[in-house]
């Protein structure tokens, strides 16, 4: 491929985040679409995958006597930094991974050249797995209140939407288009959620035109129509996300906010989240200070609160609450709107379902609403994604926010959600990575036009085939929590960093042992043992039948305290050794123990081959090795996987 | 003096309760000697609040018109709204209260007076002694030996009468050690790790002064305890200027001079009021409502409490780490030998010893590590984070301990045989308890009063096979392995079972920890009727 000018480069170095001074050496390899280190040990096949598409910056360093220091952030957070040997060889890297990392068209994506073995069959039903007219259906849609409206089918009302919307039943074509011309990028108020309880509604739009005084009767008359889609009702919320003193900066450049006089019935509320440019700044200074090697506990809490990022979170959190409980508790409606409707809007609407509806999370539930709020209605991924070379500034974490509210909400009831950390992490690397076309293009248009469903995988029944890996062994359907609306406490407290997420490749950080897949195979275990004793339980009747009740002397029953399988110990003997208490006073090679036993643990087969490195930190393991003899979640039909780093995650 | 003269309004009818996760409710307050009671009369429910006195760390009496609001501040964080009518009732109670919660005399206090119909008195008092330890060890008789050279706690008041010392140690060069260690606390056997034969001691520091003053018998005794190995580590929980600074009032430190065959490791460790201090800041953060992000985030990181947790893990993993790694002895003392030294000792037990890790074991090293090495318990845990009393030896080093074996129990869920329920419940204990076991400062003060003949052993108490059942991890998994504790602050979080113990939130969260137990059992259940079906 032209843009790789050095495909191969030896002797280079990758270092141990944790202890610099812990380095691996191998051979270097550029290909189109990932950069490959194979380390150097005879016998033992350690590689690590650098996927283009998640590589978010390359950093060239200034040469030193030891070579030439290359820095990757990518951007499922993980951070490899390699050492060159000549200064030559790394300018050449450096310039290929720049122009690889950066596609100039679409037809250069991983999703155009990722053709896992499935037939063309399989590929349609891969698409046709999730329905958005069945979660409407599901909300009891078309009724007499709203109804299916064509007019957006060819994309000319607004080129941004979705062709398939619902409004109200009493919303005629010219009120539709003469709202949408009154609008930001023609986004009329559009429906997003119903409740089919209450008839309250969430609907969407992008902000009004208004300026200083401009008013437009379709659009009073399109709310109008709102608020009487929900006949219990004699008032409708109109919620702008935005501070308000954007808001007003807004009027100047003939945008803004509804005036409560011209529209009847309407509370206007203002609530506060900032702007993308805000929120990549708060992300990028929260990176800093995951990125701090050993910092103290107040570097971490000074830098934590001075990045802002948990104040952002909450004002999302703090917003989805205030529509969840307008809609499930007042029965009132809203509308909801930012600028354009497809940043702070997304957010805050599929928060709100999320708290609202128990269906959005299972894991199906929460596939659909990422697709309805998020993909359908034109949240921007590829620029807020930076998929392809583009303005900086379109840049923001916006996606990553709701992952993470979801994140703190699961947090806070650990029992009402049927997916694990694990599901979220997951979609959120495959938002990144380019792998599956859901997450391609800016809205549903281009989408189309790109001819994704027929070229391109989907990650939704990827995930699907996968669910074991995805799902929380406390969910129970008919818990407590699980019911209606949930109600989070957003007392700061309630709010942690995310680890599982942020740094999730600094596997010395994360709790050694995983009581969620314990409880998996324990789940799994009962299972069995269920069917067991019922197949036990039908011959000991049959034989009772044929001939008659001997009785047998009882042995005292015991039972192996651990599910079988339930891999003992893995996780300890690899990845669990000292961590630098020292500050470096015991320099010397970490001494074998004078009694073998401390290493006693079998490893298992599939980790046996760098065995060697159980008692140095189990650095393998930490910076994310692919180990291809491991199965892995991500993707099992591609044994050149980027990103099988999970499956060290999954062992654990 | 009686109870009842402290106690002038004993009763009072329609007072409003109003406490955390329940609504108000309306009853009656009754005040005995050592228990506020609360029972509700609504019809059809009979809830009570049984209140020991002595778990109140502060009241506020707010008087308005003829009625008056009490605001009970507990030690296990727990704040109560009474509101009782008549101005004179309420100053009454307010002032028994203030009075009963706070006597100094142990053996008024309630752990004498309690008599369960389930417990006798008769029964063992706590889990082991020094001369038990002793003979479960074998492997240390070669070397080391039990000697009662403190029988009468002359040389050492807060040592137990029994200590392990190095077998070519005589008794009369252990009086002379004792001299030139503060408090007598010479070095002392704690730990032993069988892996590879070395050892923890535990001291106070020397009484070097500022003279430089040497004892031979000190050297004698630790060139004796790292007897056949090339060289041992001290580690002194102090910062070395703090060590050089403590020569000025008589303490002092190991020179490399004298003790040439150690080397001394300086950590810093927050101690005595500073750590009350944080404890006082941390949980004001918690109790703050405004609701605000970096508001709450500064005051978390203002308070210091989880630095404070950082360097324990830190320097516990640094001990464990020359233990077992480094396969080094080491001697672990900062001043009084009392506080962080403890906490030290005991978390790297935790870290390497497996034994250490099921619910007898654990509470066994508790006792050996606190309650019989002399933690002063009364001084440090007589008020806790709400008093607006002067604070005098306050110090939470125990809940520190506490909130670091939890750190280490969300980092290995399945490493511990016990649960969070039993940190919990330790950390109520500690500070209000109806047993005797966290009384009085030493073994001889315990002695001194009888406490074993008069009071009831919590950590016997713990073991009961209900409690036992409560207190136990339903996922442990015992694991031979050390269990290392990361330090990185990102792993490390506020201990919101205790901090926020009061708040909806919390509930959640035990509701998932209920949810985990259920499933274990079940799972439990059918394993065992699947194994004795395949037996039938």
């Amino acid at each position: 491929m032209e843009h790789i000018r050095l495909p191969k480069v030896e002797n280079v170095r990758l270092l141990d985040k944790v202890s610099p001074r812990r380095s691996r050496v191998g051979t270097f390899y550029l290909t189109a679409t990932h950069s490959i280190f194979v380390e150097d040990v005879a016998g033992v096949r350690n590689e690590t995958w650098v996927l283009h598409s998640l590589v978010c910056s390359v950093e060239k360093q200034s040469a030193t006597a030891s070579g030439c220091p290359l820095i990757i952030h990518c951007k499922n957070f993980q951070v490899h930094h390699f050492v060159i040997p000549l200064e030559r060889e790394c300018h050449d890297v450096h310039l290929s991974l720049l122009r690889l990392s950066q596609p100039e068209s679409y037809e250069e994506l991983y999703c155009f050249s990722y053709k896992p073995n499935v037939n063309d069959e399989e590929k349609r039903q891969e698409w046709d797995f999730l329905d958005l007219k069945a979660d409407y259906s599901r909300m009891g849609l078309p009724n007499s209140l709203w109804k299916l409206s064509p007019i957006n089918q060819h994309y000319k009302v607004s080129d941004t939407y979705p062709a398939d919307l619902f409004v109200p039943e009493s919303a005629s074509p010219p009120v539709i288009v003469g709202s949408s011309k009154f609008r930001s990028r023609g986004r009329f108020p559009t429906l997003s959620y119903y409740s089919k309880e209450n008839h309250a509604a969430i609907c969407r739009s992008s902000q009004p035109l208004s300026g200083f005084s401009a008013r437009c009767l379709e659009d009073e008359q399109m709310l109008e129509a709102i608020l009487r889609s929900n006949p219990r009702s004699d008032f409708m919320y109109v919620v702008d996300t935005r501070p308000k003193l954007n808001a007003i900066a807004n009027r100047a450049a003939g945008k803004g906010y509804e005036n409560e006089d011209n529209y009847s019935n309407i509370k206007f509320q203002f609530i506060g989240i900032e702007n993308i440019h805000v929120m990549r700044n708060s992300q990028q200074k929260m990176l800093e200070v995951c990125e701090l090697r050993s910092p103290s506990m107040s570097n971490f809490l000074e830098g934590l609160e001075s990045s802002g990022w948990l104040k952002h979170i909450k004002a999302v959190l703090d917003a989805g609450i205030f529509i969840a409980k307008a809609v499930a508790e007042e029965g009132v409606s809203v509308l909801v709107h930012c600028s354009d409707g497809w940043d702070r809007t997304a957010q805050v609407c599929s928060v709100a379902c999320v708290l609202l509806d128990p269906y959005y999370r299972t894991l199906r539930g929460l596939m659909v609403l990422i697709e309805k709020d998020w993909v359908s209605f034109g949240h921007k991924f590829t620029h807020r994604c930076n998929h392809q070379v583009g303005d900086p500034k379109e840049v923001s974490p916006i996606i990553d926010q709701f992952l993470e509210c979801v994140w703190q909400l699961m947090e806070q009831f650990p029992c009402a959600f049927e997916f694990n950390e694990r599901f979220l992490i997951t979609i959120h690397s495959h938002i990144y990575s380019c792998q599956y076309g859901n997450f391609i293009g800016n809205n549903q248009r281009e989408r189309i036009e790109l001819g994704l469903r027929e070229r391109t995988h989907s990650l939704w029944s990827y995930l699907w085939t996968n669910q074991a890996d995805y799902i929380n062994p406390l969910y129970r359907p008919n818990h407590s929590q699980t019911q209606g609306l949930l109600r989070p406490s957003t007392a700061p407290y309630c709010f942690k960093f995310w680890r599982g997420l942020y740094n999730r490749f600094d596997r010395g950080m994360h709790p050694r042992q995983s009581v969620e897949d314990y409880l998996s195979a324990i789940q799994e275990e009962t299972q069995q043992l269920e069917e067991q004793l019922a197949s036990h339980k039908q011959k000991i009747a049959q034989l009772e039948k044929e001939q008659g009740w001997r009785s047998v002397t009882q042995k005292a029953a015991t039972f192996d305290k651990s599910p079988t399988a339930w891999v003992r110990g893995n996780d300890l003997a690899l990845a669990n050794t000292p961590q630098d208490y020292t500050g470096g006073f015991i320099t010397s090679s970490p001494c074998q123990p004078k009694a073998p036993d401390s290493s006693l643990i079998l490893l298992p087969k599939d980790l046996n081959q760098s065995s060697e490195t159980s008692l140095s930190n189990g650095s393998d393991q930490e910076s994310g090795i692919a180990d291809l003899s491991c199965r892995s979640p991500l993707s099992e039909d591609s044994p050149r996987d980027p990103d099988s780093d999970e499956a060290a995650y999954s062992a654990a | 003096m009686e109870f009842s003269d402290h106690i002038k309004t004993a009763n009072v009818e329609d007072v409003v309760l109003r406490q955390p996760l329940h609504p108000p409710s309306r009853g009656t307050v009754c005040i005995t000697g050592h228990h506020l009671l609360f029972s509700d009369r609504e019809e059809g429910s009979s809830r009570q609040v049984l209140l020991l006195l002595r778990n109140i760390d502060a009241i506020e009496k707010r008087i308005s018109g003829s009625s008056g609001t009490i605001t009970i501040k507990c030690k296990d964080l727990r704040v109560l709204h009474l509101d009782i009518p008549g101005m004179e009732q309420c100053l009454n109670i307010a002032h028994s209260i203030e009075t009963l919660s706070c006597l100094d005399s142990v053996s008024e206090m309630y752990p004498f007076f309690y008599r369960p119909p389930d417990l006798s008195l008769h029964n063992q008092w706590g889990l082991s002694s020094p001369e038990k330890h002793y003979s479960q060890i074998k492997e240390l008789h070669d070397k080391w030996r039990l000697s009662t050279v403190n029988s009468d706690y002359s040389l050492c008041p807060s040592y137990p009468p029994a200590v392990i010392v190095p077998k070519s140690t005589d008794d009369d060069l252990l009086k002379k050690v004792a001299k030139f260690r503060q408090g007598g606390r010479f070095p002392v056997l704690c730990y032993y790790h069988r892996k590879n034969g070395m050892v923890i001691m535990r001291s106070s520091q020397p009484l070097t002064g500022a003279n430089r003053k040497r004892c031979r018998e000190d050297e004698h005794l630790l060139q004796a305890m790292i007897d056949g190995s090339d060289k041992g580590y001290i580690i002194d929980t102090r910062s070395s200027q703090q060590a050089q600074q403590a020569r000025m009032t008589g303490g002092g430190f190991e020179s490399k001079s004298s003790y040439s065959h150690w080397k001394r490791l300086h950590r810093q460790m927050e101690r005595g009021k500073a750590l009350q201090e944080s404890l006082i800041k941390l949980v004001e953060a918690c109790g703050d409502e405004s609701h605000n992000m970096d508001r709450w985030l500064s005051k978390l990181e203002n308070s210091k409490w989880l630095s404070h947790v950082q360097t324990a893990l830190s320097t516990a993993g640094l001990l464990a780490e020359c233990v077992e790694r480094d396969g080094h002895s080491v001697l672990v003392h900062g001043s009084e030998g009392t506080d962080s030294t403890l906490l030290i000792s005991t978390l790297a037990q935790l870290i390497m010893d497996p034994c250490c890790r099921t619910l007898e074991g654990f509470l066994a090293l508790l006792e050996r590590e606190w309650v019989q090495a002399g933690h002063p318990f009364q001084q440090r845990c007589a008020h806790s984070a709400y008093s607006h009393a002067r604070l005098q030896q306050e110090s939470p080093v125990f809940l520190l301990m506490l909130d670091c074996v939890w750190q280490v129990w969300r980092q290995f869920p399945l490493a511990l045989g016990f649960s969070e329920a039993l940190l919990l419940r330790l950390a109520n204990e500690v500070y209000a308890s109806n047993y005797g076991t966290f009384l009085c400062n030493s073994h001889q003060e315990r002695c001194a009063l009888g406490v074993t003949e008069n009071t009831h052993c919590l950590f016997q108490a713990l073991l009961r096979p209900m409690e036992r059942d409560y207190y136990s991890n339903p996922l442990y998994e015992p694991t031979e392995l050390a269990i290392w504790p990361s330090v990185h602050p990102q792993s490390l979080q506020l201990w919101r079972g205790f901090f926020l113990r009061w708040t909806e939130h919390t509930r959640q969260l035990e509701e998932a920890q209920e949810e985990i137990r259920n499933m274990v059992i079940e799972w439990g259940k059918l394993a065992l009727s699947d194994a004795l079906s395949m037996n039938t």
